[in-house]
């Protein structure tokens, strides 16, 4: 049912869009998001969307509260309140001044983006898309196998030929289908398009890796992920972590584990060569591998092993390869100026450097801004 | 009278409705007559982000109050099961589905509501034929043959369709932002002032100014034409009186009403001038509700457990009753429920009265046995707290009926910020600070005191307002932000008059930059 409401309603939603958009680079840099991920939704808080008024400090004015306890003791409940002022007591217009917080679509997000950062769409590497066929039920038809027969639709037309013949008693009704009477179920064939995009993530978990560095990468791959969730219909991810060696695991170890000890890249990118040719034909997947670290490898020969593998063995089957790096204290941050010397030339590959949250953004423009 | 989509009252609960109205006035309830209608819960939101009315101009911010009170609702935090409009007829809602304990639970609580709008003196000040009153009996005595006009339902409607108007002509961006500019101004209104309007004003005299005294040089009174001769005397006395005049400020005296005095005076366009107005009439309306939350949600309360426990609940319906009423009277988490509070004040006031807890004798008694077991059977409670809910608001009620008992019995206490443990704490239980605090809080609805304090400020026509400074600093931020705003209004540079930990300070905005600096 329409309300009268809706009108408003809409414009809020606008107003929000607007303040999202605004503040999209701190929407970004700022981790909370993606604990406030839902089902398909983010609540986002948007701040100031209240209107000013001349009005009192409120850490100053404290309030008067009911129940137990001694001077000193913290008042309950306050924490989610986060003002305390007083309760309900001063309710009426002054009240109820939280940042608000609405949630938007991951998909809806994405477009904010996108358009933000003015990412290009991305254009489908011109193989095929892959369709799986499934049946669907929609009609009826004259003819088909008898398990498909279709009893209701059956009885009632031949109900309509007695009643068209004159023949049909209604103090007996005793209805019998004839060979034209009968209908059965009949099916199309829909054809949906399967999951034709992979995102590879793979992360340096070794013991330079510090909680604040995961953060970035937890963070900036929320976002890549994001953004080509809304431009593939379906997605994989598969996520590998490594130190000296790499192991395949799920989205909520790759977030947490931290390892110590030594770092051999190379690890991962061979884990990652092999999945793609096992489970991923590069002429149906667009794949897309992500690398994360602080650039700090074991040696220079795992290095040269590690461009010799990326040239010979990912390179070619993948859409981009992308390597960010995140700054870490402990890291020499050599391995993105090996990449760019060897593989600098490649426009296959984007490497960036992500010095602190602020520059995340920086960081998913130079990665998606190609369109690849 | 159908408001909107209303569907017909069930027989079954108009049944009740008359009986429970009946019953409500054999008890001494005083009520306008009364509509309910039935709404299904996405109504009840809209209405309720509405403030209770059909129809509201269009503002984004009914849709953000939707949002939040549709996703409490359907993710089953919170449930709105009443509302009801200061209107006559008083117009309230009953949400589709609830039991029946529920809804006569509501039609009760209504009931108390709806005499306070009556009689209570502060709702006076939405009768929209009120005259200006003679005495200050006028103000608060109780009309009862007399029905005010309250058609507050059509006023707003007649609003919305206005703003429309103005939309189709002047586009959603700029009508939207001019009400957000008077959405920010508006509880800079003067509602004693409004109550006592069309009085005559002994305050501002229609004498001359006191004459301009010229100082002479002493001398013997041969010599005075020589000393001090005439043309000199009179070339002083006007050069005086000319500063005089020029120093005299406009308005004479503050203003406290300063959208009144921005309708008057701000060089305004028709349009905005117009919706300025609709706003401030709106504002003046819900003032007084504002003004007795804590009376009017424990007023009707004190009756809707009355009505239910002596008539209308059955036996088997008393204990659904008992338990929405101790969730509606709860005071988890240590905040300040105004219906708990305002509900004990008045059984507390019944109770003294009753047993003839005041006076003179009861004030000096200083024996405890004695004042524990006082009574004087005097069976005055139930006039007294009809006479309270006419004659008090929030602020002067508590400064008159509570009591150092009442504050210990009820658990009452003081919270401050504690920057040491960065956390709310308990500051004292002390009847004298809590009842400071409370007061405090609730004049003017912890709004500040702010008045137009001079609209030629520093001769360059720049408007001064003047916040009255209580001991409790403004948000520095916010001003700063609601400048903006007066501002945009004024068209002119703005600045207000506060203090900031102590100290006197201007905060100023020219339109592109703030200062702020210590006053002279």
């Amino acid at each position: 049912m329409a309300l009268n409401i809706d009108q408003d309603h809409a414009r809020f939603r606008d107003i929000v869009r607007g303040k999202v958009r605004g503040n999209l680079r701190k929407y970004i840099s700022n981790g909370e998001l993606i604990a406030r991920q839902g089902k398909g939704t983010v609540s986002i808080p948007v701040p100031q969307i209240d209107t000013p008024r001349f009005r009192f400090g409120d850490k100053s004015a404290g309030g008067v509260g009911q129940g137990e306890g001694q001077p000193g003791d913290p008042v309950g409940g306050q924490d989610g309140e986060g003002e305390g002022e007083g309760g309900k007591g001063k309710a009426g217009q002054g009240e109820g001044q939280h940042a608000v917080e609405v949630d938007v679509t991951l998909d809806e997000l994405a477009q904010i983006l996108g358009e933000e950062l003015q990412l290009p769409r991305i254009e489908n590497r011109g193989r095929r898309q892959i369709f799986s066929a499934k049946d669907k039920y929609t009609g009826i038809s004259r003819v088909g196998p008898e398990s498909l027969k279709h009893f209701k639709r059956t009885f009632r037309e031949a109900l309509k030929r007695q009643i068209a013949a004159g023949i049909y008693r209604p103090d007996r009704p005793i209805i019998v289908p004839t060979r034209e009477d009968r209908r059965y179920k009949s099916w199309q064939v829909d054809t949906l398009p399967v999951a034709n995009a992979v995102i590879i993530y793979m992360m340096d978990v070794s013991g330079s890796m510090g909680d604040e560095q995961k953060e970035i990468v937890r963070i900036e791959s929320f976002w890549l992920d994001t953004w080509l969730r809304s431009q593939y219909k379906g997605i994989e991810s598969v996520y590998i972590t490594h130190d000296a060696a790499a192991r395949e695991v799920d989205r909520d170890t790759f977030f947490r584990t931290r390892e110590s000890g030594g770092t051999m890249i190379s690890s991962a990118y061979k884990l990652c060569a092999d999945i793609m040719q096992d489970r991923f034909p590069p002429d149906e997947w667009n794949v897309y591998p992500f690398h994360f670290s602080d650039g700090d490898n074991w040696s220079v020969d795992d290095t040269s092993l590690c461009i010799q593998l990326l040239k010979e063995r990912v390179l070619p089957h993948s859409n981009m390869f992308c390597y960010g790096q995140v700054e870490s204290p402990y890291g020499s941050g050599q391995f993105v100026k090996d990449l760019r010397e060897h593989l600098g030339a490649d426009e296959r590959v984007v490497t960036s450097e992500i010095r602190d949250k602020d520059a995340i953004v920086d960081s998913i423009k130079a990665f998606m801004g190609k369109g690849r | 009278m159908s408001i909107g989509k209303s569907r017909e009252l069930p027989s079954y609960l108009s049944d009740w409705q008359v009986k429970i109205e009946d019953h409500a006035r054999k008890l001494g309830l005083d009520i306008f007559p009364q509509v309910f209608e039935v709404l299904s819960g996405d109504e009840m939101n809209e209405v309720a982000a509405f403030g209770g009315f059909p129809t509201r101009y269009p503002h984004w911010r009914w849709g953000m109050d939707f949002e939040r009170l549709k996703k409490s609702s359907d993710w089953g935090l919170s449930r709105i099961y009443e509302m009801v409009i200061n209107n006559n007829p008083a117009v309230a809602y009953l949400l589709e589905g609830n039991a029946l304990v529920d809804q006569k639970l509501v039609i009760a609580h209504v009931c108390g509501h709806n005499d306070f709008f009556k009689n209570n003196f502060a709702f006076k000040i939405t009768d929209q034929d009120r005259r200006p009153p003679s005495s200050a009996e006028d103000l608060v005595v109780s009309r009862a043959a007399h029905l005010p006009s309250r058609k507050w339902i059509d006023t707003f409607a007649n609003h919305a369709t206005r703003v429309r108007r103005h939309i189709e002509r002047h586009g959603i961006e700029a009508v939207e932002s001019f009400i957000d500019v008077c959405i920010s101004l508006e509880n800079l209104i003067d509602p004693p002032g409004r109550l006592l309007e069309g009085r005559q004003k002994p305050l501002v005299t229609d004498e001359d100014p006191a004459p301009v005294e010229v100082t002479r040089f002493q001398t013997r009174d041969y010599m005075q034409s020589f000393v001090n001769p005439k043309e000199a005397l009179d070339a002083e006395k006007k050069k005086l009186e000319a500063e005089r005049d020029k120093a005299k400020k406009f308005p004479e005296a503050p203003r406290r009403d300063v959208l009144a005095f921005l309708l008057e005076f701000a060089p305004l366009e028709r349009w905005e001038r117009d919706i300025l107005e609709i706003v401030r009439e709106e504002a003046y309306y819900f003032w007084p509700q504002a003004q007795t939350k804590i009376m009017n949600e424990g007023w009707a309360s004190y009756w809707h457990s009355k009505i239910m426990t002596g008539y209308a609940a059955t036996g088997d319906e008393i204990i659904d009753y008992a338990d929405r009423n101790a969730s509606v009277l709860s005071t988890a988490g240590g905040k300040l429920n105004p219906y708990k509070l305002g509900i004990q004040l008045f059984r507390h006031i019944e109770e003294r009265w009753n047993r003839g807890q005041f006076g003179r004798d009861w004030e000096e008694c200083n024996d405890l046995e004695e004042r524990k077991n006082w009574d004087l059977k005097l069976d005055l409670g139930r006039r007294k707290i009809f006479e309270a809910r006419a004659l008090y608001t929030d602020v002067t009620l508590i400064d008159e009926f509570l009591t150092p008992d009442f504050v210990i019995e009820n658990k009452l206490y003081t919270f401050g910020w504690s920057n040491r443990n960065e956390r709310f704490e308990i500051d004292s239980r002390e009847f004298k600070s809590v009842k400071e605090k409370l007061l405090t809080q609730l004049t003017n609805f912890g709004s500040p005191f702010v008045a137009v304090e001079d609209a030629n400020f520093e001769n360059r026509g720049e408007l001064l307002l003047k916040h009255e400074h209580q001991g409790v600093d403004l948000d520095l931020e916010k001003a700063r932000r609601t400048l903006e705003n007066v501002t945009r209004v004024w068209r002119r540079p703005c600045a207000i008059v506060t203090a900031v930990e102590t100290r006197p300070m201007i905060l100023r905005y020219d339109g592109k930059e703030h200062t702020t600096r210590p006053m002279k």
